[in-house]
């Protein structure tokens, strides 16, 4: 509602102007702009083979782009490697959650930046924080120290999502959050993205499902064949405007003789 | 359904659902409009009691409770192996009573020394979910390298230990760069290991093949010394004893300082008398022979050494997480491949450590020392003491009670005078019986959610 707005009026906390990215013969993105600012959830939507995933590893610096400026906070940076981007506050959430089923629910919260004490793992410190951090989230799970194997999908998925938090990041990108959950699961996954949207974080969603884009999201950035298909107030826009710009539908002859006969809507730009 | 409405009543109404009112609570700003956004999760917000805080409020129930629900659910930890053990400390105490005499168990004590040497090593490897075929023959080849520096080329006992774990090291470093840099299969890349380190073996020694140990250097002493005063066995398990309750203590006050579940004192009180009954009555056993064996010192030293690198250190976090998924290892920052390297050199540095000790045991290195079942043994007793041929899970204590299992047997078949044959066929029964109940555990687990 208000969020387009209010957070449009600022500098963007993470800009990308101009990606241009090619594998071989394939020009993977080209031209390509997003914004992303504080508070803000910008979903990131296009059929398969769009760019989306490409776009994303630009982002998480695991594969960086061949032209184009990414601008964090209103200053130039490159973003070449996963350190890199993490360093500057870019948590990622890969669609494959990449838990450790056999570890507990503090040991995959700090895998790989495990508190210390005199050089031993501080069991308390950890657990600890982790309970702070779940309980600021609102996220249920019946114990911390329970392996990560035996909590639900959508458990798992906000599990995955508040160990990004750990690193205190500005911009989260979730890959596909709420694939493969279910109708409850997915609503807690929901749940979470806003919760983070109102700590003033920006969120970058990938998502497949509209209803889930139309829920939680404040702008639908849309990708096609490599290019910008429109940026759309999620608000203020039907599924079916966002679809066609996915699909492409809405650049054939039955649709511009609509828009020739129709008054004429807001545009989708190039 | 009952959540829209919970949502409309005031935070202090009674309310089912009680977690919704502290839920709004906290994200006011966009809880305001309940009709938007999904229901917070019924079930999921009533288990969100800690079940360890409720078995504490239950008491002793809640214990005997929380035990069954584990049975039920497969998580069955050291149970079956210390269940077994008794089963056949029993069968072989009622077959002859000198299975249980204190001199029977001092040597059974140091006879599981230089496999569960071995077994530590091999512990770490499983935890990655890989297999280290080579440990046998590198404990011979290194036994082979220390017994002819030593002799044959006179250097000093502790340069000759010192060499020949180093080369240990070196050849589980070669494992390692193969398997993880180059990506042949562990268990490949140590087949051709133990041919070759056999190999490696048969030459160092020579056209004799055996080198004597002498009989009172001090590699003999590692495993014929005993501590025979009375204070040695008791003041180590004193202070096991009291190192257990003073961890335990310490942790558990902090725990209540931050504010987390702990444990109750009556909990703390009762594993630490269970530890003691343990450790005072090795130590009465011990002390009715010869006294405390240097060699299970080190043995004890090593396995609770093993044990803290793993549970207490970022490095063992680490083996945890590449043997749990080596994907979200390596996305959470984990360099997988150093991981890989350094544990089959850890692998390699224990098969040595077992290999001298198994040279000490009989005073020489032969082409014997550490072929035929060493390696089986090494490995059948990791698993039978509970660590998973399927990684991520298990414990260095599992090389411990995994050998005493199977040398228990071997040794209550001996003073049966039970053939070789039928050993052999006991201990593969034996080896079957545990992975059986380690794949039992986990399907149930996997049924109880909870793998």
């Amino acid at each position: 509602m208000a969020a387009m707005p209010e957070g449009t009026a600022g500098t963007p906390v993470l800009a990308l102007e101009g990606i241009s990215k090619r594998f071989g013969a394939v020009q993977a993105l080209s031209e390509v702009d997003l914004e992303v600012h504080a508070g803000e959830v910008v979903a990131l939507v296009g059929d398969n083979g769009a760019g989306k995933s490409t776009l994303i590893k630009v982002i998480a610096g695991v594969g960086p782009a061949d032209t184009g400026e990414i601008r964090w906070e209103g200053r130039p940076v490159t973003v070449t490697s996963p350190g890199a981007a993490q360093g500057l506050g870019i948590a990622t959430v890969y669609q494959d959650l990449a838990l450790c089923d056999n570890l507990d629910v503090v040991g995959n919260l700090f895998l790989g930046r495990e508190l210390r004490h005199f050089g031993v793992l501080d069991e308390v410190a950890m657990e600890k924080r982790s309970r702070d951090l779940l309980h600021t989230l609102s996220i249920r799970i019946p114990s911390v120290r329970i392996p990560v194997a035996s909590l639900s999908g959508g458990q798992r998925q906000t599990v995955a999502i508040s160990r990004s938090l750990l690193g205190r990041p500005k911009i989260v990108l979730l890959d596909e959050p709420t694939a493969a959950l279910g109708v409850e699961q997915t609503a807690q996954v929901l749940d979470l993205v806003e919760r983070l949207r109102s700590q003033g974080l920006g969120v970058i969603l990938i998502s497949h499902n509209m209803v889930d884009v139309k829920a939680v999201a404040d702008r639908v950035a849309v990708l096609r064949l490599g290019r910008n298909n429109g940026v759309f107030d999620a608000r203020g826009t039907s599924q079916e405007e966002i679809i066609s710009a996915i699909t492409g539908a809405s650049d054939n002859a039955v649709s511009r003789r609509r828009a020739r006969s129709d008054s004429p809507k807001e545009a989708t730009d190039e | 359904m009952s959540d829209p409405t919970s949502g409309q009543t005031p935070p202090g109404a009674a309310d089912p659902a009680g977690p919704a009112g502290s839920r709004r609570a906290t994200g006011p700003k966009h809880r305001a409009d309940p009709k938007d956004t999904p229901g917070p999760a019924g079930p999921a917000a009533q288990a969100q009691i800690d079940p360890r805080l409720l078995v504490r409020e239950q008491g002793f129930a809640g214990y005997v409770g929380e035990f069954k629900r584990r049975m039920h659910s497969g998580e069955l930890g050291s149970l079956p192996v210390v269940v077994g053990l008794a089963v056949i400390w029993v069968i072989f105490q009622s077959l002859n009573s000198q299975f249980l005499s204190p001199q029977n168990l001092s040597n059974l004590s140091v006879d599981i020394v230089a496999t569960g040497l071995i077994s530590v090593g091999i512990v770490f490897v499983l935890l990655l979910g890989e297999i280290d075929l080579s440990a046998g023959a590198v404990s011979g080849a290194c036994a082979a390298v220390l017994a002819v520096l030593h002799v044959n080329e006179g250097w000093s006992p502790w340069a000759a230990v010192a060499a020949a774990v180093a080369v240990a090291t070196a050849l589980g470093l070669v494992h390692g760069l193969f398997f993880a840099k180059i990506g042949v299969p562990s268990f490949v890349v140590t087949l051709a290991g133990m041919l070759a380190w056999t190999g490696l073996q048969l030459w160092v020694l020579g056209p004799n093949g055996t080198v004597n140990l002498p009989y009172d250097g001090l590699i003999a002493q590692l495993t014929s010394t005993y501590f025979n005063q009375v204070i040695a066995a008791y003041g180590l398990a004193a202070l096991a004893v009291a190192g257990f309750l003073t961890v335990s203590m310490v942790g558990n006050a902090r725990r209540r300082a931050a504010g987390i579940p702990f444990r109750t004192t009556g909990d703390v009180i009762l594993r630490t008398a269970g530890l003691a009954i343990v450790a005072f009555g090795a130590a009465y056993v011990l002390n009715q022979y010869k006294g405390l064996p240097l060699a299970l010192l080190i043995f004890l030293a090593v396995v609770v050494a093993a044990d803290f690198v793993q549970r207490r250190t970022r490095y063992g976090r680490s083996v945890f997480a590449v043997g749990g998924n080596i994907e979200a290892a390596r996305r959470a920052g984990v360099n997988v491949a150093a991981i890989r390297i350094s544990v089959f050199m850890i692998s390699g540095a224990m098969a040595a450590v077992g290999g001298i000790f198994a040279a000490s045991r009989i005073a020489s290195a032969s082409q014997a020392t550490g072929q035929s079942n060493v390696l089986m043994m090494a490995i059948a007793a990791a698993v039978i003491g509970g660590t998973s041929l399927f990684g991520g899970r298990g414990t260095a204590y599992s090389a411990l009670l995994g050998m005493l299992v199977i040398q228990s047997i071997a040794s209550g078949m001996a003073l049966q005078g039970v053939s070789n044959s039928i050993q052999f066929m006991v201990t593969g029964a034996v080896l079957l019986a545990a992975v059986v109940i380690d794949s039992i555990s986990r399907r149930s687990q996997k049924a109880a959610g909870r793998a």
